[in-house]
């Protein structure tokens, strides 16, 4: 679908067609809304199930199980009768639910009556000395590229970090006939006593028999060395890893890192809308308030799936049918949907394991908030040490340090600085992250071009109006 | 840094810095660079280092390229088409560039 072919107002607009958008979606046009999902990666599956329509990867076994789950839910979106629209980057949402979407060049103002955001998650920034070199890469970026093109890391590979996803990724990537040299595990020990009082819920979790699984399948081919500093190094792309461990500090000839430790929610566009924030602190990150159908402070639009806080690919399908529910009700009274206590039961029951893998996997502070010339912001290249000191001389929050330093305007607009540069200054100024802040984010979230702009229809009366 | 798993099956050529390479229908600009082996999608336009491409999914602009005489676009966003000129994007603004 191109641009000219939408319609100027949709009752339902779902941005992101990962499982909560694609279920969120489905179920909304299934029981009659008029509903249009825009997503910007060429095909739906958000990143879990990222290319599941279109995977070179034939041998199912590879990505697993999980993985093919998703397939279903995109055949549901797809017969469901709402408009999915591909390569669609949504650049703006305003508390009115006005949304700004280009499509192929041509950019559309399309009035919404609710949206759902589902814009998911991103991996919480990894920032350790050389971590912008060539060849250091998130490990989702190389999951990203084993499910949608079949690409396989050649040559030395060393994986660094914590979270379930490392895991997940290694015995893919082993699957997949890749070598991995090995695997720097940087979960602090003390986590383990931390996350103790959580086993309980663990063991009765759906987490349980597939992690413990993970680790069996990785432990027994990848060397696994514990190690509390990772650094990169590299003239012009990545050739070594130096890391400390126990026993001293290690290197080993590399030609690609996979770094991860977590996901976070990619608050941008919500953030934008004027969608209220806080800070979650066993997850270390900004999340937006929600209620229990998933309605944000802004009325008509609600944030489902792990945007509205991290809770994995199963529950964002079951928040994004709860917060379609929610919306249908609104849009068409007494449509049948599917019955909500189930949903939140379900819901409850994959949030139990929930606590202790945050708790486990709490990334340590060394890895959080960098120190020295490690580069905090990558796009403005403005490292730890300039956040810090200016943070020293009175620079109190985000907003402050971007007309010192321009740390956060670079093109991923704080992306990946973001919740360094909060921790940094709480750090320094003996605050909290929930005290000092975030970015505050302003539309276009993604860069568009005059062009696009200039393609927005206009009446004649908008274009003489001098003011409007 | 990356080889491909499956025979591509329906390929694509493209022209990347002026050099043909030829990459899967399906593939992103991205992807298909990495398999053809560029590691520098670009340098950064404060001190001039090499990047490519950090997150594949979106949010780290590290693989901004030009697409067909488009600059800053990201090469993990845009699906590769038969004839597509990318070519990588090098250091800081200049004036009558």
């Amino acid at each position: 679908m191109n641009a000219s072919e939408l319609a100027s107002s949709y009752e339902l607009v779902v941005i992101g067609g990962g499982p909560a958008g694609l279920a969120a979606a489905a179920l909304a046009a299934k029981a009659g809304v008029q509903t249009v999902l825009f997503d910007e990666n060429p095909g739906v599956g958000g990143q879990i199930y990222r290319g599941i329509t279109t995977t070179p990867v034939v041998n199912r076994a590879i990505l697993g199980d999980d993985y093919w789950a998703g397939a279903a839910l995109a055949a549901e979106a797809k017969a469901s009768g709402a408009a999915i629209v591909n390569g669609a980057t949504v650049w703006t949402l305003d508390p009115n639910r006005v949304v700004g979407v280009s499509i192929a060049g041509q950019a559309r103002m399309i009035q919404a009556k609710r949206v759902i955001v589902a814009t998911g998650s991103m991996e919480r920034p990894f920032p350790i000395p050389g971590w912008t070199l060539p060849g250091v890469m998130t490990a989702g970026a190389a999951q990203t590229a084993l499910k949608a093109q079949g690409l396989v890391p050649t040559g030395r590979t060393i994986m660094a970090g914590c979270g379930p996803l490392l895991w997940l990724l290694a015995a893919q990537l082993l699957r997949a006939g890749a070598k991995i040299e090995a695997i720097l595990d940087t979960t602090p020990r003390i986590n383990w006593l931390k996350a103790a009082r959580h086993v309980p819920d663990f063991l009765l979790s759906p987490y349980r028999s597939k992690g413990l699984a993970l680790l069996r399948e990785v432990k027994g081919r990848v060397p696994v060395i514990a190690a509390h500093r990772v650094e990169a190094h590299g003239k012009d792309k990545l050739a070594e890893v130096v890391f400390a461990t126990g026993a001293g500090e290690r290197r080993m000839k590399a030609d690609l890192l996979l770094l991860h430790q977590g996901v976070v929610p990619n608050v941008n566009l919500a953030m934008a809308a004027g969608v209220a924030h806080r800070w979650n602190s066993r997850q270390l990150c900004f999340e937006p308030v929600v209620d229990a159908d998933f309605s944000t402070s802004v009325r008509g639009i609600a944030v489902a799936g792990d945007g509205a806080g991290i809770a994995g690919g199963t529950a964002a399908a079951e928040r994004g049918r709860i917060a379609a529910i929610a919306a249908v009700e609104v849009l068409k009274r007494g449509a049948s949907v599917t019955n909500v206590q189930t949903l939140r039961q379900s819901l409850a029951r994959e949030g139990m394991g929930r606590a202790f893998l945050d708790t486990l996997y709490q990334p340590a502070p060394s890895f959080r908030r960098p120190v020295g010339d490690t580069v905090a912001c990558r796009c403005e290249e403005v490292t730890a040490r300039q956040v810090r000191d200016t943070a020293d001389l009175g620079c109190e929050g985000p907003n402050q340090m971007k007309a010192f330093l321009r740390c956060g305007m670079g093109p991923c607009q704080g992306r990946l600085c973001g919740l360094t540069v909060t921790e940094l200054i709480a750090e320094q100024r003996r605050s909290t992250p929930e005290e000092v802040g975030y970015y505050r984010l302003r539309p276009p979230v993604k860069p568009i071009t005059l062009a696009e702009l200039a393609s927005l229809p206009k009446t004649e009366a908008e274009r003489k109006a001098v003011e409007r | 840094m990356f080889k491909r798993l499956a025979d591509a099956g329906e390929t694509v050529s493209l022209k990347v810095d002026g050099k043909d390479i030829r990459a899967r229908l399906g593939d992103t600009v991205a992807g298909a660079m990495l398999a053809a082996g560029v590691d520098r999608f670009r340098t950064t336009p404060v001190t001039e280092s090499p990047r490519a491409p950090y997150c594949l999914m979106g949010v780290c602009f590290d693989c901004l390229v030009t697409i067909d005489g488009v600059g800053s676009r990201q090469a993990c966003l845009v699906p590769v088409r038969e004839g597509m000129s990318v070519e990588t994007q090098l250091g800081k603004r200049e004036a009558g560039r």
